[in-house]
Order: structure tokens, then sequence, then C-alpha cells
């Protein structure tokens, strides 16, 4: 199923990306071509095949509950693009 | 010594012997770099001043008659490797601001083992690509033609190590991206099992295909840094916890009953005659040496790249959700609001590549089509892991070509991304299954290189390095150098 303009439009919100107008055409293309592409695993028989999310079927690893980590704030914050007070700064979201 | 054809195993004899120094032996790669570089372009940051003091550090632990097999050996990492205090930019405008706050292990691992950083190699943007033109840095030449690509996503790494501007270096593997460019450069690059090296600081593309390997001149100096490098790290959950054998210890095992697997869906049409003609002696060469080889099937071959281009980009989608111009990496100016932040931030800082697989990574995720594709290529997913464990059963490991060509032209396949994809046809079924693979020079069809492509069972690391050895030991593809870096 060929991609249109505003499926593209609504990908790209969705993926808070923001496409010029004159490169949307070529995703469409470039999209839709993938999607025709990967359309080839609808012939495989999956039917009694179980998904597999892990290579080595691994399941998530626990650790205890501790406090294993220092704080380097300001350290992490010396690369941020704003801060203050030792917060990040974004442009005002509550009125 | 030469330095351009020089292996780790004989620099790292050298320097014990203090026949040469490792400060030495920094200078002058940072020399070759210096000299041939500027036109190659396979470093995004070189960090002489460090590498340097790190050299003489090692020096002086020589000096005393300690340190290790690497200690003063000059290593150069994939710029998706976090180094605390080191640019890492991942290829990319979003991170071509972005110092490092911490080391990824496998980067602490190598330095732990004594080795010299001497940069940070250039790559495919996000390590999505197979010819590194995705880069922000701009494309990576082959040095054995620059007009040919080097292959990706670590065509910074291979492309350095096939000219001798480093022995050896770092890269990642999430559908090739370690074998592709080291069949097309010349070397060998090996992609461990998944979870065997530490993700931990190792930028993610698909965090269930991700795996850092190796770029080298032999299977003996992959086994070396290998070993150095692998190992169980807490700070990654899917880091797997099993001892990390002596791979230099099974080097030189007799090959002698090996069963060699050549499933025909690696052979055939989709290979280039002289891709397949260096594949075939590389074999009997094999033979020759006690292997025995048997065809065999791996029936859903054909699908391996359909599902990855769900699986990859469904997990890059949400791994690269991260980059939002708010902690770190690329900001745009003056934001209106925040979602204006986020959008404007996201889509200056990456390239079209990158912003194609989100997408299509957000589409497959998307409320309505989730069972559809990604669940759907997980199912597909088992199938391949199938295929491999059935196979697995008959031989012992199992091999065909890296690539089904040699190095294309720059700019040949950027506007088509499926033709682009397919140059991973071979690589990305190893990724999909968790397997180890290796790719070693096997010969060169109209002056390029051809890669044989040896894949094993998990953690058959040892197996295919001994394979790769004993293979070495017999031919000297591996010694070749082009002739302008010689």
């Amino acid at each position: 199923m060929p991609l249109e303009r505003a499926d593209i439009e609504n990908i790209a919100h969705l993926a808070r990306l923001e496409l010029d107008e004159a490169d949307v055409a070529s995703y469409a293309r470039h999209l839709s071509d993938i999607l025709a592409f990967v359309e080839q695993l609808d012939a495989a028989d999956t039917a009694d095949t179980t998904p597999m999310a892990h290579p080595l079927d691994a399941v998530q690893r626990l650790r205890p509950d501790e406090v294993s980590e220092s704080d380097r704030r300001e350290h992490f914050q010396a690369i941020a693009p704003a801060v203050e007070d030792g917060l990040y700064l974004v442009p005002k979201v509550i009125e | 010594m030469q330095i351009a054809s020089a292996t780790l195993a004989e620099l790292a004899a050298a320097l014990r012997a203090r026949e040469l120094s490792s400060d030495e032996l920094t200078r002058a790669y940072l020399g070759r770099i210096e000299q041939h570089d500027p036109r190659l372009n396979s470093f995004v940051t070189v960090t002489g001043e460090q590498a340097l003091a790190q050299a003489s550090a090692a020096d002086a632990i020589l000096g005393r008659g300690e340190g290790g097999p690497l200690t003063g050996i000059p290593l150069a990492h994939k710029d998706i490797f976090c180094t605390d205090g080191v640019l890492t930019t991942c290829g990319s405008r979003m991170l071509a601001n972005f110092t490092a706050p911490y080391d990824a292990t496998a980067v602490a691992n190598l330095q732990a083992a004594g080795t010299v950083l001497l940069g940070k190699t250039n790559m495919d943007e996000f390590a999505m690509g197979s010819s590194n033109e995705t880069s922000h840095f701009g494309a990576v030449r082959n040095p054995w033609d620059t007009e040919r690509v080097p292959g990706g996503s670590s065509g910074g790494s291979a492309a350095a190590v096939a000219a001798g501007l480093v022995a050896a270096a770092t890269g990642t593997d999430t559908g090739g991206s370690i074998r592709q460019p080291a069949a097309l450069c010349g070397i060998t690059g090996l992609k461990p099992t998944y979870g065997r090296v530490s993700r931990y600081g190792m930028i993610a593309f698909a965090s269930s295909l991700d795996q850092g390997g190796v770029l080298t001149r032999s299977a003996e100096d992959a086994a070396l840094l290998l070993g150095a490098m692998a190992g169980f790290d807490p700070r990654d959950s899917t880091s797997v916890d099993t001892p990390v054998p002596d791979y230099a210890a099974t080097l030189g095992d007799d090959l002698a009953g090996l069963r060699i697997g050549l499933p025909r869906e690696y052979f055939g049409d989709g290979v280039d005659a002289g891709v397949g003609t260096a594949i075939e002696a590389a074999l009997a060469e094999l033979r020759a040496l006690g292997a025995e080889t048997v065809e065999i099937s791996l029936p859903n071959s054909h699908l391996a790249v359909p599902t990855y281009y769900v699986i990859a980009p469904a997990e890059c989608s949400a791994n690269l959700a991260r980059f939002d111009g708010v902690r770190y990496g690329h900001r745009c100016d003056a934001p209106r609001d925040l979602e204006d932040l986020y959008k404007r931030s996201r889509s200056e800082g990456f390239g079209p590549e990158v912003k194609r697989r989100i997408m299509i990574g957000t589409y497959a995720l998307s409320a309505g089509y989730y069972d559809a594709y990604y669940l759907k290529a997980q199912r597909v997913r088992r199938l391949i892991g199938d295929d491999f464990r059935r196979a697995f059963e008959q031989v012992d490991v199992i091999a065909g070509p890296t690539a089904p060509t040699t190095a294309f032209r720059l700019g040949e396949r950027v506007d088509d991304p499926i033709t682009m994809y397919l140059s991973d046809i071979f690589t990305i079924a190893a990724n999909l299954a968790g397997l180890p693979g290796v790719s070693l020079p096997a010969g060169f069809a109209d002056g390029l290189p051809v890669g044989l492509q040896l894949i094993g069972d998990h953690f058959a690391e040892g197996r295919l390095l001994n394979v790769g050895h004993r293979f070495q030991q017999a031919t000297d593809w591996h010694r070749k150098v082009p002739q302008a870096y010689a």
C-alpha cells in the first residue's frame, strides 16, 4: 500500500520530525518502496512460530534495588544545550 | 618493520623486545594519518596529544618489563563508542558537539589492556548505511580505489586498517557493519555472538542486533583484541555472563575433519562472478587444510533482509527518540515551544537515511500495524534462527561470500535504498540469529578485495578465528596493502 503525502506527514509528526515540503514526495516514494519490499514476509507461514525478541532467548536480568551510581549531574549538564540552577531549560510548557 | 602491513601480534612482539617504542609507533601512525587521511577521510577525530601521553605511559610500563600483549598498541575506535572527554559524533550532526562524559565498557576494557587511543573513525550516521556515505562528516574512500566506497557502517575503521593508518580498530555490526566493510577493504572483521561484547556506551541503533567487534589485519589479531574487549558487564542488561575463552590458545588447532556448510542460497545468481571464483578458491584451500565442505540449505535466507528492515528501524525509532535537543546534542535556534524544539532539533540533526528508518520504524510500531509488521518480523526471525540451529546440527561452520559484489562506486547506490540494503544480504541473518561471523580476505576480483564469510554457532568465535588463522597461514591475502599506502 503506497503511502500518501498525508501518511508521511502523520508519521513524521509521530516521530517528531519536520520534513521540508520539497522532500515529502521522495520520502513517500522511498518509504512505500521499503514497505512493499518487506511485504515479502506475508508469504512466510508463521502460524505456529513464537516471535523471537532475543537471539539467545534470554530474559531481563534483575539486580538488587540498591544505589550503585554516584551523582554526576554537573558533569552531565556540562554538555547540555541550556541549564540553570541544575535544571535543563526548555521553552515554557505551562502558561 | 613495514608499519603499513604489520599485524598487532608483530607490533606487540617488537614493543616487548624494545625494538620499537610505543611513542615511535604512535608517531608513525599519526604521520601516516596526516599524510593519507585528507584523501581517505577515515577519521573524524585524531587524538594526537592524548595518544602520545598514553604511549609514553605505556613505554614506562614496558620499560619495567611489565604490561600485557596490548600495552602500547595504538588503536582507533569507531565513533559510536563513547570515549570520556573525547568527541563522540556517531557520524551525525546531532552529536557533532557531543563530548562523551564516560567511556564505553569496550573502550575501558581495551584501555585497561594498555592500548593507546589514536582517534575516532568515521562511520555511516548512527551506523545506518552500507557505504559510509551517510556520514555527516562526508564519505570515506576505499584505499584500494578511492572512487569506491569502503563499505559501512564501520567504513572509517575498515579503510584506516586497510591503509595501515592503524593496525586495528573497533567496529559495530547490526546487519553486517563490521564484516561487509572488512570484505570491501580486504581486511579481517569479526562480529561476535550477540551479548559477547558489552553494549554499554555504544550508541544504540537496534538493540536486539547491535554487537561490538573488531577490524584487524589477521584472525590472530582479532583473537588478541576480542579477548581484551569481551566479557560480562553488569551495565549492559543483555551482556552474557559466560567466561571469555583464551581465543589465542586454539588458533593453531588442526582443521582435519572440520565440516563446513555451504548454504546453496549464498551461492549462484546473486553473486558476482569474480567474487564467486575467489570464494571457490578459498574453499579449495580450506579443503586442502583438511576441512570437508557440505552443501546445506538455509531456506528462509531470502527473508533476512526484509525481516531486518522491520526490526532494525522499529528499534531505531525507539532508541533515537532520546535525541530531543534537551540534555545533549544538537538544539535548534530559538524554539517557539517544546514541540518545535523537538521537531526542529531532530530534523536539523538527523540526515535523510536516519529519518527514513525512524519513520519506517514509527510506522511499523504504530497502532494497528504492530502485529502486521514487528510481530510478524519477529516470527520470521525465529524461522531464520531455526534454519541455523538445524544447520549447526550437521556442520561446524558455515561459509560463503561476505558480500555479493566488491566495492561499488561512490554515489552508485545512494538514491536507491533497497539496492543499498541488499549489500548486506549475506551478513544480516547472523545478526538476526545472534551468531558470530568473520570476514576474511580471500583474494581479488578486478583488483578489488573479496571477503570470505564464516558463520559459527553461538559463542564459537574461537572456532571461527581458528579456521581464519589456519587459512591465513596458508594464504597471504591478509598481508596485501594497496600500493599507494604500502
